[in-house]
């Protein structure tokens, strides 16, 4: 059975918007990160689609840095929202926000 | 010669490295024995030096020591000019700083800044020699900042007290004023003659025009004024009396005063092309003469009627210089060094015996106390007073005949000077050394006392050689008098025609009489009593009011708008720019600072729409 590109690339816009929603809608510091990498994933997958429909392998490629840069900022992010969590026993974002004008 | 000339020159500035680098290892008496040393060795090189000079045949040795300066076509050596006006110049030089140094010793006794004096004093001998003996302007002009320098130095010496300080600053300001005149004239000079030493100056000084040469003298006479302290410039050397009375005598007798003299007889070959130019500076010196010795008939304080009997005699000088007759104003101020450099260690050995008093109304009846000031001050008066034989009379004489050759007018005020010179002088002498002793509050009941020999013995050679100076005038050197052995020096104008022998007697004749009449008249009204309030005008003593017009014409404008820089243009425009860029950057800060919530939704928000609107605007391109 063969899927058509234009399927994944649908999937992967739905992904990136879920993602996008759930990002600027949510308070909770995981949330938000999950929705982060809804959204890294959901190009992950336009990358994925378009390698496989141009015969490129450079697609292929990419994913892999994206992947390996998602999985380091996810170390370092997770890090500063238990951080965070300990000091203030909320992971609210809009508490944080003593670096306004 | 070449090695003589360089060590005339050098011998101060080892004194002065010398106490610079060992002063505090050295014993105060080893210093000052030190620095009069080398001064007076430079002295007997100075000697030598005249010697080989004489017999030497063209009379005049250039001694190249480097090349100094050589820019484009500028070139100036470090290059010593011996010829007979500045050996002369480095004769008295030398001889009377010797003298005064040996003085120092004894009236600086026990100062504080002992060794830091004859630091100054070396050094200020060292720039006048250097100003005399340079072959070019450049190098004379190291030299007469020097002395500029060193004068202000000297003068505010006792720099703690307030009026010194600005005694010194005032000296060292009016100098300044003056030094933009030789500035010009030096500027000028090379850019007509391409060159600023004085010979080759000299050798072109035919392409200079009229107008040109008229500048570069009165250039010059604007330097000479300041240095020299005629009018209008004249101000800064009554004040120059806070400095120690060895000061004095130096500034005074042999060094910055007789600077603009010298340098307006060196520079004769260019005032012989102007005639409004020479006119000029003999009306100047003649007018300064008069007006000085006015001033000095109500001075109350004993160095300021000396102070501006300086003034007075070195009026006479430029006038002399003004008409033409460079060998007797040269003449004149070789007495007056003698005679007044006599005078203010005399007057200093009287205020060292008076505990540091100097008003005239404090002293008399000194004659007795002090056996050798007395008689030695006595030779000074009746030289200064112009009494036959001593010295002033010869040369004043000199001056006073080529003035009536010259211009009647200009030699009535030369004769009404010399009245006036006669009557203040007495009136300075009967007031120190005559009538009631007046003194005893000042020196706490004790008599006064004489000074130690080292201030002493200078007096006497100077008294001696005030005496003899007058022999100066007649044919000595190899059958020359002092005019023809100086006169080769000089750009000579054309002579104005001599004056025939009887009238050169009856010059005379009127000379010594006014000196006598002068005399007489001051013996009789003040041996009466110290407080003569009818001869003592106020307008005189305020030095006709010559401060207060620089203060309101110059000093109160320059307040004024320094006052308006400060109130108006500081706040409101400087301050106003630089405030003016804070708060603009500020306002627009203010603006801008809402955009930062703190919220991240909103940031991820302006990036979701900055996305998309990049996004709308490439579809749109392509489609």
């Amino acid at each position: 059975m063969n899927v058509p590109a234009a399927w994944y690339l649908v999937l992967a816009a739905v992904l990136f918007g879920v993602g996008a929603f759930g990002f600027l809608t949510k308070r909770s510091a995981l949330i938000m990160f999950m929705c982060v990498e809804l959204m890294l994933n959901a190009v992950n997958l336009t990358f994925v689609t378009f390698a496989r429909t141009l015969s490129d392998v450079g697609g292929q490629a990419t994913v892999f840095f994206v992947m390996v840069v998602a999985a380091a900022e996810v170390t370092v992010g997770l890090g500063i929202v238990v951080a965070v969590f300990r000091r203030r026993s909320s992971t609210s974002v809009d508490e944080l926000s003593e670096m306004k004008g | 010669m070449a090695a003589v000339a360089t060590l005339v020159l050098l011998m101060p500035l080892v004194g002065f490295l010398l106490v610079l680098l060992n002063g505090s290892f050295l014993k105060e008496k080893q210093v000052g024995y030190l620095g009069t040393g080398v001064v007076a060795v430079s002295f007997i090189l100075t000697v030598a030096a005249f010697f080989m000079l004489l017999g030497d045949s063209s009379r005049e040795v250039t001694v190249n020591l480097f090349s100094w300066i050589s820019v484009g076509t500028l070139h100036v050596p470090a290059a010593l000019l011996v010829d007979p006006l500045s050996i002369t110049m480095c004769l008295f030089v030398t001889g009377i700083s010797a003298l005064i140094h040996l003085y120092s010793i004894g009236y600086m006794h026990g100062e504080r800044d002992f060794r830091k004096f004859f630091l100054y004093l070396n050094l200020f001998v060292f720039s006048m020699l250097l100003l005399v003996l340079a072959n070019n302007l450049v190098l004379t002009f190291v030299g007469w900042e020097g002395v500029g320098l060193c004068s202000y130095w000297l003068v505010s010496f006792y720099f703690d007290r307030d009026k010194a300080a600005s005694a010194g600053k005032k000296a060292f300001i009016y100098n300044r004023v003056g030094d933009v005149g030789m500035l010009i004239a030096m500027f000028l000079l090379f850019s007509r003659t391409g060159t600023l030493t004085y010979l080759s100056v000299f050798a072109r000084a035919g392409i200079l025009t009229p107008t040109v040469a008229t500048l570069v003298v009165l250039s010059l006479l604007l330097g000479a004024t300041g240095k020299s302290a005629q009018i209008p410039l004249f101000n800064w050397l009554p004040d120059a009396m806070e400095g120690p009375t060895p000061v004095s005598a130096l500034i005074h007798a042999a060094t910055t005063v007789t600077a603009g003299v010298y340098l307006l007889c060196r520079m004769s070959p260019i005032l012989a092309l102007s005639v409004p130019g020479r006119t000029t500076i003999a009306i100047v010196g003649g007018v300064t003469a008069f007006v000085a010795a006015t001033i000095a008939c109500s001075q109350k304080d004993i160095k300021k009627v000396l102070a501006f009997s300086t003034i007075s005699q070195i009026g006479y000088m430029v006038l002399a210089v003004g008409v033409g007759a460079y060998s007797a104003a040269i003449f004149l101020m070789i007495c007056h060094a003698f005679f007044k450099a006599l005078l203010f260690l005399g007057s200093g050995s009287v205020i060292h015996s008076l505990n540091g008093e100097q008003d005239l109304r404090k002293m008399g009846g000194l004659q007795k106390y002090l056996p050798l000031t007395f008689p030695t001050f006595l030779i000074g008066w009746l030289t200064i007073s112009g009494v036959p034989p001593f010295a002033a009379f010869w040369s004043k004489g000199d001056i006073l005949t080529n003035v009536f050759e010259y211009s009647k007018l200009l030699w009535i005020l030369g004769v009404l000077t010399a009245l006036l010179t006669a009557y203040y002088m007495s009136r300075l002498f009967v007031l120190t050394f005559r009538g009631n002793e007046r003194f005893r509050e000042v020196t706490s009941g004790h008599d006064p006392h004489e000074s130690p020999w080292v201030m002493t013995a200078p007096l006497v050679v100077l008294a001696a050689l005030s005496i003899v100076g007058g022999i100066l005038g007649l044919p000595w050197i190899h059958h020359d008098s002092l005019s023809g052995f100086l006169n080769p020096t000089f750009g000579l104008i054309p002579a104005l025609g001599h004056a025939s022998g009887l009238s050169q007697v009856g010059l005379a004749v009127v000379d010594a009489a006014v000196a006598v009449l002068g005399i007489m008249a001051a013996v009789s009204i003040w041996s009466r009593g110290a407080e003569q309030p009818r001869y003592e005008s106020s307008f005189l003593e305020n030095v006709w009011h010559w401060d207060d017009f620089y203060d309101a014409t110059i000093g109160r404008p320059l307040t004024l708008a320094s006052q308006f820089g400060d109130d108006v243009i500081e706040p409101n425009i400087i301050d106003g720019a630089v405030t003016g860029v804070a708060v603009s950057v500020r306002r627009s800060a203010d603006g801008l600072r809402k955009i930062q919530s703190g919220f991240v939704r909103h940031y991820a928000l302006a990036t979701v729409l900055g996305l998309a609107v990049i996004v709308v605007y490439l579809v749109a391109r392509v489609g």
